[in-house]
């Protein structure tokens, strides 16, 4: 059996997960330059509002009738607390140095893991998630799991939406205009304010639905799942090029499939054994990451821009 | 998880502070009033919040029953015991600030715990240097009562104050590779670990039992046990041809990898003690088939933890006994009985010296507990080493067979 298109399969899935968050580090940083460490637990809050809203359900309603419901619902409580957090924590600190509101994200992010932590009822451990029943599906030698799908029709999905309303429609351009130059795009009229709250929102959703993929793959979910993943979705928008939304995508498939085929090949090459396999997968990951950074400074699909200050 | 840790650094040395200062100020009221009764405290370390907390709960809840038949039944006349539980969330740098307020709190005069070996490197040499007993339930680190070099067959007692319920990951491993060889008919399998002291160190027995017994081990991954996503090693296992996976690792990461091994290739998980918990099928939803070892036998089928049992159920705790139930009835009554072997020759008083005496009494501790009958070796460990493998059926862990292992 060739087991290439099945690593392949499994880091395109994960890479998927790992683009969908990173877009909300990659709109944040193109806008207000920040880079948003609460971000990971924005995702993880995002799972746990599916999974109320899955708690909610009656028995025996099929689950593929309650995503779309669960999926509104991981929305609503991302969009909230991250909306939130742009309010009352970094919009105050708009024009104080760039460690400030670093600090503050960081500080926000401790402050959301406890907080679910301490009042999600059953949080102190992992929660367990509904999946899909159900055979998987061989596409190409790879086996699909059922749950697996739907992070792979999603993540096409909101990509293109993406693309479309950021070139498309009028506050898309403004989000455009805002992230080139925010000073000009005032003074054409741009409510700039709103256009920053957006960023936050949008990236937020997207970091709910990769939760929503995340439960379902996996069967659980927990209050520390944020930290691991959003480092991760981090290195992919680095990867990809800070501030380029299809390059956090292409960063988040990249680093995936790093790990993947780290995780089976690695230890075949003669003299590696000893760095093979799960336990160093990370490690490849982010050797990757420097290999590319010292090539392309500015990420795969980054543009190289002038430092504003 | 550094920043949270730093967290939980901040508010346990506040809390510290405070807890010693409140600590000095009761001693002091306690001397006037020694008159009659004296208090005892036994402390108990283990994760009672976080990824394990179902096993930690459970350790909690049954040194608690203990303490509180012991005060029931007069045990030891003239003292009563109390439990002071902290949690270490299963973080080594946790369980020593744990072990330190146990030193500080002079009525402490022995400590129950903790659930991971890891964190019983940490708090051992700590609790030595105080000549405070530390009887853990569930710790299977070969080396914590052996030594490092127990492997060259160079076997030497590290800590004088450390003693256990549980056996070694020595006889664990090797009774899982027998069971499996030999019961379950299984040749070809794929070792897995988690590169923790207790994963590592199980994988290793196994595989050393499992190869000379004429298994094959067809290939060996470490993963990282936050990961919950194992597709990429299940891949691997499943070119491999293997018949079984080995797993030396806990529940949290355990329950995902069995999950996505049968997705993709029906072969069963197999595990330690630190698998076999309920919370394991709750978070595996094709847990059907899979097997894990565990300590002593399953007391749900002993006649001495019938009573244990209706105890545990009577006294109304939210939370199963798990795992270590027994075991850390056990670990908790061997204190107690410490204590009265320490009081009974001090004509029914506490001795001054209290914890010197109560650690000198442990090896002359004799008694038929809720596992059976405990006692301790030269090296702390625990004369009783039988074991049972439990194989996942209809949704609960069945016992298949236990044995007294002899290697």
């Amino acid at each position: 059996m060739n087991e290439l298109p099945q690593q392949l399969a499994n880091g395109l899935i994960l890479g998927a997960m790992y683009g969908l968050i990173a877009i909300g580090y990659t709109m944040v940083y193109g806008i207000i330059q920040l880079i948003n460490f609460a971000h990971g637990e924005i995702f993880m809050i995002g799972g746990f509002g599916a999974l109320t809203v899955y708690l909610w359900m009656p028995a025996g309603v099929s689950l593929l009738a309650i995503i779309p419901l669960m999926i509104i619902g991981g929305v609503i409580c991302s969009v909230a607390v991250s909306t939130a957090a742009e309010r009352f924590a970094y919009r105050p600190l708009r024009g104080a140095p760039r460690l400030a509101p670093l600090i503050t994200a960081i500080g926000l992010s401790l402050a959301l893991q406890q907080a679910i932590w301490k009042w999600y009822p059953d949080a102190k451990k992992d929660r367990s998630f509904p999946q899909f029943k159900g055979e998987a599906i061989d596409i190409f030698g790879a086996h699909i799991q059922r749950g697996d799908l739907f992070v792979l029709i999603t993540a096409p999905i909101c990509m293109l939406a993406l693309g479309l309303f950021v070139s498309k429609t009028r506050s898309g351009r403004g989000m455009q205009a805002t992230s080139q130059d925010p000073d000009t795009a005032k003074l054409m009229g741009i409510n700039t304010d709103r256009i920053i709250v957006m960023a936050f929102a949008i990236g937020a959703a997207f970091a709910a639905v990769a939760a929503v993929a995340y439960g379902l793959k996996n069967g659980q979910i927990g209050f520390k799942m944020g930290f691991i993943m959003g480092l991760k979705a981090f290195t992919a928008a680095v990867l990809g090029g800070i501030g380029n939304i299809y390059g956090a995508m292409l960063g988040g498939v990249v680093l995936g499939i790093a790990e993947s085929l780290a995780t089976g090949y690695m230890s075949n090459v003669p003299g590696m054994e000893l760095f093979g396999g799960g336990a160093w997968k990370d490690v490849w990951a982010f050797v990757l990451l420097i290999i590319v950074l010292l090539l392309r400074p500015q990420g795969l699909l980054g543009e190289r821009v002038a430092d504003r200050a | 998880m550094r920043h949270r840790s730093l967290l939980i650094l901040t508010t346990v040395l506040t809390t510290g502070a405070l807890t010693l200062t409140a600590c000095g100020s009761r001693d002091d009221s306690k001397k006037s009033s020694s008159g009659d009764t004296q208090t005892v405290v036994i402390g108990v370390d283990a994760p009672i919040t976080g990824d394990l907390s179902a096993l930690g709960l459970g350790i909690k809840n049954s040194a608690e029953l203990a303490v509180k038949t012991a005060n029931k039944d007069k045990t030891v006349p003239g003292i009563k015991f109390e439990v002071k539980p902290l949690d270490d969330q299963a973080q080594p740098s946790v369980g020593q600030q744990n072990a330190q307020k146990f030193i500080d709190d002079d009525t402490v005069l022995g400590v129950v715990g903790p659930l991971n070996s890891g964190v019983s490197q940490s708090m051992q040499k700590p609790l030595n240097d105080a000549s405070l007993t530390q009887v853990s339930p569930a710790n299977t680190g070969t080396e914590l009562t052996q030594g490092e070099n127990w492997k060259t067959g160079d076997k030497k007692r590290p800590y004088k104050t450390y003693f256990r319920t549980a056996t070694t990951d020595q006889i664990q491993g090797a009774f899982a590779a027998k069971y499996l060889f030999n019961d379950a008919k299984i040749k070809q399998v794929y070792l897995i670990d988690d590169q923790k002291p207790y994963g590592a160190g199980l994988a290793a027995s196994f595989k050393a039992t499992f190869t000379t017994l004429g298994g094959k081990i067809v290939g060996t991954d470490h993963v990282n046990p936050d990961d919950r996503d194992f597709n990429a090693v299940v891949t691997k296992v499943k070119k491999s041809g293997a018949k079984a996976v080995y797993y030396g690792g806990e529940y949290p990461a355990g329950a995902p990898l069995s999950q996505q091994l049968k997705d993709s290739v029906q072969i069963p998980l197999m595990g330690g003690d630190g698998m076999y918990s309920a919370d394991f099928i709750k978070l595996n939803k094709k847990a059907q088939g899979d097997i894990a070892t565990s300590v002593g036998k399953p007391v749900e089928e002993l006649d001495s933890a019938k009573k244990f049992i209706a105890d545990y159920k009577t006294a109304g705790y939210k939370d199963a006994y798990e795992a270590y139930g027994g075991g850390t009835y056990d670990a908790t009554w061997a204190i107690i009985e410490a204590v009265k072997l320490a009081v009974a020759d001090n004509n029914g008083k506490l001795p001054d010296d209290a914890r010197a005496k109560v650690l000198d009494a442990m090896s002359k501790v004799k008694f038929d507990g809720v596992t059976g009958p405990v006692s301790f070796d030269e090296y702390g460990d625990t004369t009783n080493t039988m074991m049972t493998a439990y194989q996942v059926d209809g949704g609960k862990w069945t016992s298949k067979l236990s044995e007294v292992y002899k290697p």
